[in-house]
C-alpha cells in the first residue's frame, strides 16, 4: 500500500515473477497469517510437552537415553507434524487458493514449495521449544542437543517433502484428517528408523557418540532428495482442477 | 512381438508353476540348517518379489497415466497395485508361518525383508480408503497415479532403510534368502519365480478382461435400454475400463 | 535355527502352500461370481435386444 504522491515503479505489461519470488510471498504470507492466528505451532507444541508427560508415565521413566529417548522424542515429533500437515493446505481450499495459484503466471511449484518451507519452519519452532523440554524432563546431559538438531533439520526436510505432497491429496478429498496421518505415517518410517538410528548414538547415555551417525544422515539426505523429485515431477497434476 | 494372450499367460503360468513346485519336493535338497522348513523359501520369496515389482509396475503406469492422460493406464495401475496388495498378503502370511517353524514366534523383527515388506504393505493398504475419499473420478484418478508414483519410489528406499536399521548381531532367519545358493536350489528357486510372475501377470489380465466385460456390459445395456440411470463404469473405488479402449485379451 | 523333525516341519510347509492355493482359488472363486453376473446380465440384454427385434419384424410384416 503506497501513500499517495509517492513515485513507485509499476511492473511492465507482461511481467512475470520468477517462482522463488513467488515462493516467499506465498511462504511471508502464510507466515503472517500464522503469527497472526497461531494456529499451528502452539497446538503443536502444547502436543508435544503433553506427550512427553504421557510417556513418562506411559514407561514409568523418569530419565531416558541413548534408544528409548530418540524414540520418544521422534516419536513425538512425527505425531505433531501430522497437526501441522494436516492444516497446511485447509485454507488454500476454503479460499480458493488453488484457483489463484492456476490462475497467476506462475509455476505451482512456488505454491507447494512455499508450503514445504513453511511447514519446515513451524517444525524447527517446534523443535526449539520441544527439544529441551524433552532435555529438561529426561535428559541427565545437555551434549547430545546441538548435533541433535543437525539430525531434525534433515528429518524436517523429509516431512515436508511427503507431507506437502500427502496434504494436497488429501485437501481436496473427504475426511482429509483421516487420510493424513494414514497415507504419510508408513511413508515416514524410513524418516523414523534414519532419524532414530542417528539419534541414539548422539542421545547415549555416557555422552554423544558419532558412531555411524554419517550413514543415517545420508539416508535422511536421499529421502529428502527423492521425494522433492518426486514432488517436483508430480506438482502440476496436483494442482490441476 | 505380440503380445500373448490372457489364455497363453494362464496356461504358461500354470505349467511353470507346477513344475516349480514339483523342483520343490522332489528335486531340490535339503538346507543343511532349516532342513525342510527351508523350502516355504520357494513360496514366500518369489510371492515377495513379484508383490514389490508390481507396487512399483503400478508407479510406473502411475506415471502413464499423468502423462498421457488416458485413464486405462489408470485402471492397470490400480489392478497392479490391488493384485500385489492381495499376494502381499500372502507373502505376510508365509513370512509369518516360516518364522513360527524357525523361532516359535509368529512375528520377528530380525528379518528386513519382512519387516520393509510390512511397511510397504501398510501402505499400499492405503491406497483404497485414498481412493475411496475422493469423489471426482478425474481427479481421484490423477491422485492416486501421484500416490502410486510416491509409493513406487519408497519402495526402494523402505527396504534400504529397513536393512540398514537391522545390526549385524542379529543372524538373518532366513538366511538362504541372499547367501549363495547352490544350483540346484537356484534353478528351482528361478522356476519357481518365473511362475510366480507369470502368474500375476495372468490374474492382473484377467482381472483387466473382467472390467473390460463389465464396462462393454455398460454400454450394451445402455444402447439398449437408452440413458436410464446408469453408474458410471466401475464401483465408487474401483475403476472401470473406459469405453474407448478395446478390450484387454 | 532347529531342523524340526520331518513331520513336524511338514506340517508348516504344508500350511503355507494352503494358505497360496487358498488366496489363489478365493480369487477365482470371486471372479467366478463376477462372471455369472456379468452372464446373467448379458441374458436379460439378450433377452429385450431379441424381444425388440421380434416386435420390429412384426410390424414390418404386419405393417
Amino acid at each position: 500500500m503506497t501513500p499517495p504522491g509517492n513515485e513507485t515503479e509499476t511492473a511492465p505489461a507482461g511481467y512475470r515473477p520468477s517462482t522463488l519470488s513467488a515462493l516467499a510471498a506465498i511462504l511471508a504470507k502464510d507466515l503472517r497469517v500464522e503469527l497472526r492466528t497461531l494456529q499451528s505451532v502452539p497446538a503443536m507444541a502444547l502436543f508435544a510437552i503433553t506427550t512427553f508427560v504421557l510417556f513418562r508415565y506411559g514407561l514409568d521413566r523418569e530419565s531416558l537415553s541413548g534408544g528409548l529417548a530418540a524414540g520418544v522424542l521422534l516419536a513425538t515429533v512425527l505425531f505433531a507434524a501430522i497437526l501441522a500437515v494436516n492444516r497446511l493446505f485447509v485454507a488454500e481450499r476454503d479460499e480458493g487458493g488453488f484457483d489463484a495459484i492456476r490462475l497467476a503466471p506462475v509455476d505451482g511449484s512456488a505454491l507447494l514449495g512455499a508450503k514445504a518451507a513453511a511447514l519446515v519452519i513451524y517444525l524447527l519452532v517446534l523443535e526449539a521449544i520441544a527439544v529441551p523440554a524433552f532435555a529438561l524432563f529426561f535428559m541427565d546431559s545437555w551434549a547430545g542437543v546441538p548435533p541433535l538438531f543437525g539430525v531434525l533439520v534433515l528429518a524436517d526436510l523429509g516431512l515436508a517433502a511427503t507431507g506437502v505432497l500427502i496434504s494436497s491429496i488429501a485437501a481436496n478429498s473427504r475426511a482429509r484428517d483421516l487420510l493424513v496421518p494414514l497415507v504419510l505415517l508408513p511413508l515416514l518410517v524410513p524418516v523414523m528408523i534414519a532419524a532414530a538410528g542417528a539419534s541414539r548414538e548422539l542421545l547415549a547415555a555416557g555422552g554423544p557418540s558419532y558412531d555411524g551417525v554419517a550413514k543415517w544422515l545420508a539416508v535422511l539426505a536421499f529421502y529428502d532428495m527423492t521425494f522433492a523429485a518426486v514432488g517436483f515431477a508430480v506438482y502440476d497434476y496436483l494442482l490441476e482442477d | 512381438m505380440k503380445v500373448p494372450s490372457l489364455r497363453d499367460t494362464a496356461i504358461a503360468a500354470t505349467l511353470l508353476l507346477c513344475a516349480g513346485f514339483a523342483l520343490v519336493f522332489f528335486y531340490a535338497p535339503l538346507d543343511v540348517d532349516q532342513g525342510f522348513i527351508q523350502k516355504i523359501f520357494y513360496l514366500h520369496v518369489p510371492l515377495a518379489i513379484c508383490s514389490l515389482a508390481g507396487f512399483i509396475v503400478g508407479g510406473i503406469f502411475g506415471i502413464a497415466h499423468l502423462r498421457t492422460g488416458k485413464a486405462i493406464h489408470d485402471v492397470r495401475s490400480y489392478v497392479s497395485i490391488h493384485l500385489s496388495v492381495i499376494f502381499g498378503v500372502g507373502v505376510l502370511i508365509t513370512g509369518s508361518i516360516w518364522a513360527h517353524a524357525s523361532w516359535g514366534k509368529w512375528w520377528v523383527w530380525d528379518e528386513p525383508t519382512l519387516v520393509s515388506f510390512l511397511i510397504v504393505f501398510l501402505l499400499y493398504a492405503t491406497y483404497y480408503p485414498l481412493r475411496y475419499a475422493i469423489e471426482d473420478r478425474d481427479r481421484q484418478a490423477r491422485y492416486a497415479s501421484v500416490f502410486a508414483i510416491t509409493a513406487g519410489a519408497f519402495v526402494p528406499l523402505n527396504f534400504i532403510a529397513v536393512r540398514m536399521a537391522e545390526s549385524l548381531v542379529h543372524p538373518r532367519v532366513f538366511a538362504t534368502a541372499n547367501g549363495g545358493l547352490p544350483g540346484s536350489m537356484l534353478l528351482t528357486f528361478i522356476v519357481c519365480l518365473a511362475g510366480m510372475a507369470l502368474l500375476w501377470v495372468a490374474l492382473v489380465r484377467f482381472e483387466l478382461a473382467a472390467k473390460s466385460a463389465s464396462a462393454s456390459l455398460s454400454r450394451l445395456r445402455r444402447a439398449i435400454e437408452g440413458e436410464t440411470q446408469v453408474p458410471a463404469s466401475g464401483s465408487r473405488i474401483a475403476p472401470g475400463v473406459p469405453s474407448s479402449a478395446t478390450s484387454a485379451s | 535355527m532347529p531342523a524340526l523333525p520331518l513331520d513336524e516341519a511338514g506340517k508348516y510347509v504344508a500350511a503355507a502352500y494352503v494358505v497360496f492355493l487358498a488366496l489363489i482359488l478365493t480369487y477365482v472363486a470371486i471372479m467366478a461370481a463376477k462372471l455369472a453376473r456379468i452372464d446373467r446380465e448379458l441374458h436379460e440384454l439378450a433377452d429385450v435386444a431379441e424381444g425388440r427385434a421380434g416386435r420390429d419384424g412384426e410390424e414390418r410384416a404386419g405393417g
